[in-house]
This record gives structure tokens, C-alpha cells and sequence, in this order.
């Protein structure tokens, strides 16, 4: 049964068949190469212990044609849709994958960047190591092959050495909804130059509840001594489908740290990849999903200390109402001769309704000596004393719900330092809370 | 009139016929003291009238103000003027307790139909009260109980009752674990609330309490219902002869239900 392709397979070799050629013969082969691979493994199943508790037969029925490029720049989209407090140095966005560049104002000391199709059309040699031959050595799954394979917009930007951006950068993602069972896939490079600083928001929205399907697969590198503060805000319409997946390499004493909220979609996943490998570097990460109704998400944390003197602290929270499901697997791999490395990880999860699910795996790799490293996590629900003393003094039942959940949550945000986008950010979570008792 | 109407309630609890046929009425501005040996129902009283789940009554009526009290979720109580002191109140992290008695307010004056306090003049309140109640404005910043001493917690169970001025406050054992300069304050605390609209319900398993608090009336729970009344000496018989000699006025008490002598 194996091998006929599945519709989703098969509408990606349409789509593929439809783009043009770029001129470049090392990208064209390396997308080749890409659609091959995908071709022959399909999407991946059960089996397959990544994706053991985010199944995907579904998926695998649809098809989705490329997202029209045409439609993408013509979408009026308004921009009070992606507006977020606090964040206002500059933006670029993306419509259905494509640039849309009457929409973008990004021009801060420091700061290059460029389109990814105008880098291709112009100098594309300089992305031809990370376009091609990263593939060829990384374990890529699925949709990274898809999206090398179908790819033909994105963002380079790179943060010139030691240039402190005094404000956020913003890159939004918006779905048009004017484009139905469509596939958008998009390519991000960032590079934070050495003792640089910046904070970068991406941000996922829809303008309207078009069921798409979106790949976005980042690498970005943190120079030595660079810090950046990623911020990830995903609020896109329940009939999303996105799988994200982000690299991020930490050089000598570079500091990265990333918030993530997780809020819309049909089917998410996040694949966050941090690889330490220079001595002193540290990552810590927090993050939070809200789901109800039937929504999926599934994060993916995997911190790799391959250097000495290492840190990193990843604080996740999972919410799930109504019948949805939240998958969150953190892997802490510690290498040989990593040592002094200091690794902690905690995942905390509230069902708020006997339908909803988590599916939590924490796992520990050590092969250092000289190590601490703490995980733990832990699947509950709202306490029932707390909710009664609430409710005892006046507050209603649903006020009473969403108080404590977002209790559950404020560790999450504490450490984002941009207090106004803080604020939205608890604003935005409490909005997508339950308002209701869970049903059923 | 009477504020406060439990007229033969039975409630079970897990199965278990805890309340048999209680009754109490209380008139505004009047002080009512419940004492009774261990087990006899004292706290299933409070947790019946505050509306918390698992607790089924079966039989009987409470009227509060004219109201069926038992139709009202427990919010609802909350903003018609009943309030629970806890025995054992919550830590809740994360919920700011500034935040939280604030939203408590408000709720409760919207469901009443009355304007919402804004945060400067909920602050003005809340430091009125903090001054007849001499706790420090440190407690505000921290999370609901979190971290607190156990006469803190008390101390803080009063402080909201300040704030949210109830016509009716059940005190479940609240001097319960309480060294004395403790269980003055909260006695201070409770006498500066006393009013001639604001009834007070006192369940106590000592009659130390009632030394610093002065009540009306003094009742004795056991076996699940009001077994004697009379005013504040009967609680300072029972200090001196234990709960026993309640079985020969009432032979239907079994020996276990006057086990529990008040130390």
C-alpha cells in the first residue's frame, strides 16, 4: 500500500512540476534532490518515533497546490492585523510565502537584509551552502525536503558585528484566506554578527480561516558573544497547518533566548533545534500552547551542548480544552567533553477537559563528565480548592478558570523583557482561553 | 427578619449523611458561636452554606435574606453577602492577591448591579482596611497565601473580609493553629467588622476564641445537628465538662458523637 503516493505526495510533485527553473544550476539540483527525497520517503508515519504521537494520515490525503504568487502580492491584507505593542523597528512580511515588499519597512543602522528571491536573482552564490549543501549532510525529514524542494522565498538578514538594535524586528507570516488548500513554504537565514544584539518577533497570522498549509525552516546563527531574544507569536486560524522547524547555532558566549506561543492552528508543530557550540554559550527557552476545540500542536525542543561551560534553561507550558492534543518532547544531549555544562528542563501541562490530551517526554543524553542537569514534567489540572476559593469570593466560574490558568503560564513570559509586548502577549492568551466551562 | 434560615438540613458528603436535621436562624447583627466535638459536622456547615461541590444536601432549606441560598452558585453567594472564612485557605502561585481581591470586588458589585471600583480607588480601600487590620502592604504584592505563616493566612482570610464587607461571615475554625497574640489580632480584626447589619457565624472547636470575640449565642453540633443553645456561658460549661454529659438531655447521641472534649 506503500507505494502508490498519497494525494499529499502527489499534489507536491505537481507543484514542484510547476516552477520554473532558477537559472541556478546548483539550486535547481538541490531541489531536485530535495523532491526526490521527499518522493521517496512520503510524509512520515506512525512508526517513525518523531512523529509517534502527531499522526498524520490525514494530512496525507489532502493536496495542496503552490499558494499563487500572483494572488499573494495582489491580497489586501491589513496591517492592524499583525500589529503588536511593542515591537516597531522595522518589518518584514510575508503574504501566502510571498515577499511582500509594499507591506515591509526595515532600515535600521546594521541591519542588511534581503528577500530571498531577490537574493537568488541577483547574488546567490553566498546562500549556495545553506540552499544546497546543508541538506546533503543534515538528517532532514520530510518537510525540510519539501520545503528545500518548493522554497522560492524567504528572508536573509544578518546584524552587522556588534550593532545593538534598540528595536524589535518584526517578521510576519500572513495567511490571505483568499487562497484555499494551498502550500506556502518559506526559508529564513539570520545571522546575529559577533557581540551584535537584537530582539526578532516572527509572528504567524491568517486573515481568514483558508485552510493552508505553511513550511518554514530557519537557521540562524548567533556570532560570539551575540545575544538575540526570539519571539515567536503564533495566532493563526484554526484551519492552519504548520510545521516550522528552527535551527539555531550559539557560538562562543552567544546568548539566545526564546519565547514561544503557541495559539492557533489546526496542526502545529515547532521543531526547535539549539546547538551550542561555542565554550560559554547559553540558550533558555520558554514557551506555552493554548489549545482547545480539536487543535494539535506538537513542539519539538532538542538543546545539543557540544562545547564547555554551556547553559541552557527551557521553562514549557501545555494547555489543552476541548479535544485537542499537545505534544511536547525536550531533549537535553550533553556531548562528550561538554563539561561544565548546566541544563535544565521543565514541562508543566493542565488538561482542562477529560477529552483534551498531552503527550510529554522529556529526555536526558549525557556523555560528559561534570554536568548538572535537571528534567522533569509533569500532566495535571486545575485545582479544585483554588477554583472554589475563587469562586467563594465572588468570582465567577469562567473568570475563575482563566485567573489560574494564566497563573500556570506566567513564569513563561516573566523573563520577556519587552514589558509592552509582555503584556499584549498575556492579553492575547487570556483572549484564546476557554470561555466556557470545558464542555462535555 | 431573619438574615440567616437553615431550617432541617441534611448533607451528605461522599456518601455520608454528615448534617441530620440541623436548623439555626440569625438575625442581623447578631454573633453566633458553633462549637461541638471533632467530626460533628462544624465544617461541613461552612463548606454547605459557601456552595462547595461534593457536598449534597438531601433535605432541609437555607434562606438567606429571603433568598434559597442553596439555588445560588457559590459566586452568587459571594455577591448576595455571605462569606467563608477558611480553615484552611488556599496558596494560590501567580495570582497576585491585590489582583485578586480586586477582581473578587468587582465581580461582586457587578452582579449587584454597582459601578466597578477603579485601581485608585480600590487602593484607598484597601489601605483603609489594611489599617484596622494591621497587616503590612507587603502581603499585598505576593501571591494569594503563597508563602504565608499560618496566622497570615488568617490574618488574611479577615483582610478580605474587610474589603469585601459580606452581611453574613461563617468563620470555619479560624483560630484554629493560632498562638495567641495571633488569634487577638484576628479577634480584633473580627470585632472591628461587627455592625448591626453583619452577622457573624463562629465554628470553634475551643472556647478561647470566644473570650476576645463575644457572641449571642453559643450552639452545640453533634451528631449532625443543633443539639443545645443558650448564650456565652454554655460555652464556658463545656470548657470545664467536655461534651459527655450531653447524652443524658439527649439519649439519641451516640458516644461517639460526643467523643471530641475541647481541650
Amino acid at each position: 500500500m506503500s507505494n502508490a503516493p498519497s494525494p499529499f505526495v502527489r499534489a507536491a510533485l505537481d507543484a514542484a512540476a510547476t516552477l520554473p527553473s532558477t537559472g541556478i544550476a546548483w539550486l535547481d539540483a538541490a531541489r531536485a534532490e530535495n523532491l526526490d527525497a521527499f518522493a521517496v520517503t512520503g510524509l512520515p508515519e506512525g512508526r517513525d518515533e518523531a512523529w509517534k504521537y502527531t499522526p498524520l494520515r490525514a494530512l496525507s490525503q489532502r493536496g495542496f497546490a503552490l499558494a499563487d504568487r500572483a494572488a499573494a502580492v495582489a491580497a489586501i491584507v491589513d496591517p492592524a492585523l499583525y500589529a503588536l505593542p511593542g515591537v516597531d523597528g522595522g518589518r518584514v512580511v510575508f503574504v501566502d510565502g510571498a515577499f511582500r515588499a509594499d507591506l515591509s519597512s526595515l532600515d535600521a543602522d546594521g541591519v542588511e537584509w534581503t528577500p530571498l528571491s531577490g537574493a537568488l536573482s541577483t547574488h546567490p552564490e553566498p546562500l549556495r551552502f545553506a540552499l544546497a549543501n546543508r541538506y546533503r549532510r543534515a538528517a532532514a525529514d520530510a518537510f525540510a525536503h519539501l520545503n528545500a524542494a518548493l522554497s522560492t522565498d524567504g528572508l536573509v538578514l544578518r546584524i552587522s558585528e556588534g550593532v545593538a538594535l534598540a528595536k524589535p524586528l518584526h517578521i510576519v507570516h500572513v495567511s490571505s484566506g483568499v487562497q484555499g488548500d494551498s502550500a506556502w513554504h518559506v526559508r529564513v537565514l539570520v545571522e546575529i554578527g559577533k557581540y551584535a544584539s537584537a530582539e526578532i518577533v516572527e509572528h504567524f497570522v491568517s486573515a481568514g480561516a483558508a485552510a493552508q498549509l505553511g513550511t518554514l525552516v530557519s537557521d540562524v546563527v548567533a556570532g560570539e558573544g551575540a545575544r538575540l531574544g526570539l519571539v515567536v507569536v503564533q495566532d493563526a486560524s484554526v484551519a492552519t497547518t504548520l510545521v516550522r522547524r528552527s535551527h539555531v547555532r550559539l557560538d562562543e558566549r552567544a546568548e539566545v533566548t526564546l519565547h514561544a506561543l503557541e495559539l492557533g492552528g489546526a496542526l502545529v508543530r515547532h521543531e526547535v533545534s539549539a546547538e551550542l557550540v561555542g565554550d560559554g554559550a547559553r540558550f533558555d527557552s520558554r514557551g506555552v500552547f493554548a489549545l482547545s476545540g480539536r487543535q494539535h500542536a506538537d513542539t519539538q525542543l532538542e538543546i545539543r551542548h557540544n562545547a564547555r561551560n554551556t547553559a541552557s534553561d527551557a521553562l514549557w507550558r501545555g494547555i489543552a480544552d476541548g479535544r485537542s492534543r499537545g505534544v511536547f518532547r525536550g531533549a537535553i544531549v550533553v556531548s562528550e567533553g561538554a563539561d561544565g555544562t548546566d541544563a535544565s528542563l521543565s514541562n508543566k501541562n493542565l488538561l482542562l477537559s477529560g477529552q483534551a490530551e498531552i503527550d510529554t517526554k522529556p529526555e536526558l543524553e549525557i556523555y560528559a563528565d561534570e554536568v548538572k542537569a535537571a528534567h522533569g514534567a509533569t500532566i495535571g489540572q486545575l485545582d479544585e480548592r483554588s477554583l472554589f476559593y475563587l469562586r467563594s469570593r465572588g468570582i465567577p466560574l469562567v473568570q475563575a478558570r482563566s485567573l489560574l490558568t494564566l497563573a500556570f503560564c506566567r513564569a513563561v513570559f516573566e523573563s520577556l523583557p519587552n514589558e509592552a509586548l509582555r503584556e499584549h502577549l498575556g492579553e492575547l492568551l487570556v483572549a484564546h482561553l476557554p470561555t466556557s466551562p470545558a464542555a462535555e | 427578619m431573619h438574615m440567616l434560615k437553615i431550617d432541617n438540613l441534611h448533607a451528605r458528603v461522599e456518601g455520608k449523611e454528615i448534617l441530620k436535621g440541623l436548623s439555626l436562624a440569625v438575625k442581623p447583627g447578631e454573633v453566633h458561636a458553633i462549637m461541638g466535638p471533632n467530626g460533628a459536622g462544624k465544617s461541613t456547615l461552612g463548606n454547605v452554606l459557601a456552595g462547595r461541590d461534593g457536598y449534597e444536601v438531601t433535605e432541609g432549606s437555607v434562606t438567606f435574606d429571603g433568598r434559597d441560598l442553596l439555588a445560588l452558585e457559590p459566586e452568587e453567594r459571594a455577591a448576595v453577602g455571605v462569606f467563608l472564612a477558611f480553615q484552611y485557605p488556599v496558596e494560590i502561585p501567580g495570582v497576585n492577591n491585590t489582583y485578586f481581591l480586586r477582581a473578587a470586588l468587582n465581580a461582586q458589585r457587578k452582579f449587584r448591579g454597582e459601578a466597578e471600583l477603579d485601581s485608585m480607588r480600590f487602593l484607598k480601600l484597601v489601605r483603609e482596611k489594611l489599617k484596622v487590620m494591621q497587616i503590612s502592604d507587603e502581603l499585598l504584592h505576593r501571591a494569594v497565601n503563597e508563602g504565608f505563616s499560618g496566622g497570615e493566612k488568617k490574618r488574611n482570610e479577615i483582610f478580605q473580609m474587610a474589603v469585601l464587607e459580606p452581611k453574613l461571615a461563617i468563620l470555619d475554625e479560624t483560630d484554629s493553629g493560632l498562638d495567641i497574640d495571633a488569634l487577638k489580632q484576628v479577634a480584633e480584626g473580627v470585632n472591628a467588622l461587627r455592625s448591626p447589619d453583619r452577622s457573624f457565624v463562629i465554628v470553634t472547636h475551643y472556647q478561647r476564641l470566644l473570650d476576645y470575640i463575644e457572641p449571642d449565642f453559643v450552639h452545640v453540633l453533634a451528631g449532625g445537628r443543633i443539639v443545645e443553645s443558650g448564650d456565652k456561658n454554655l460555652a464556658l460549661k463545656l470548657e470545664e465538662q467536655g461534651y459527655a454529659w450531653l447524652a443524658d438531655t439527649h439519649p439519641e447521641l451516640r458516644k461517639a458523637d460526643l467523643a471530641g472534649a475541647p481541650a
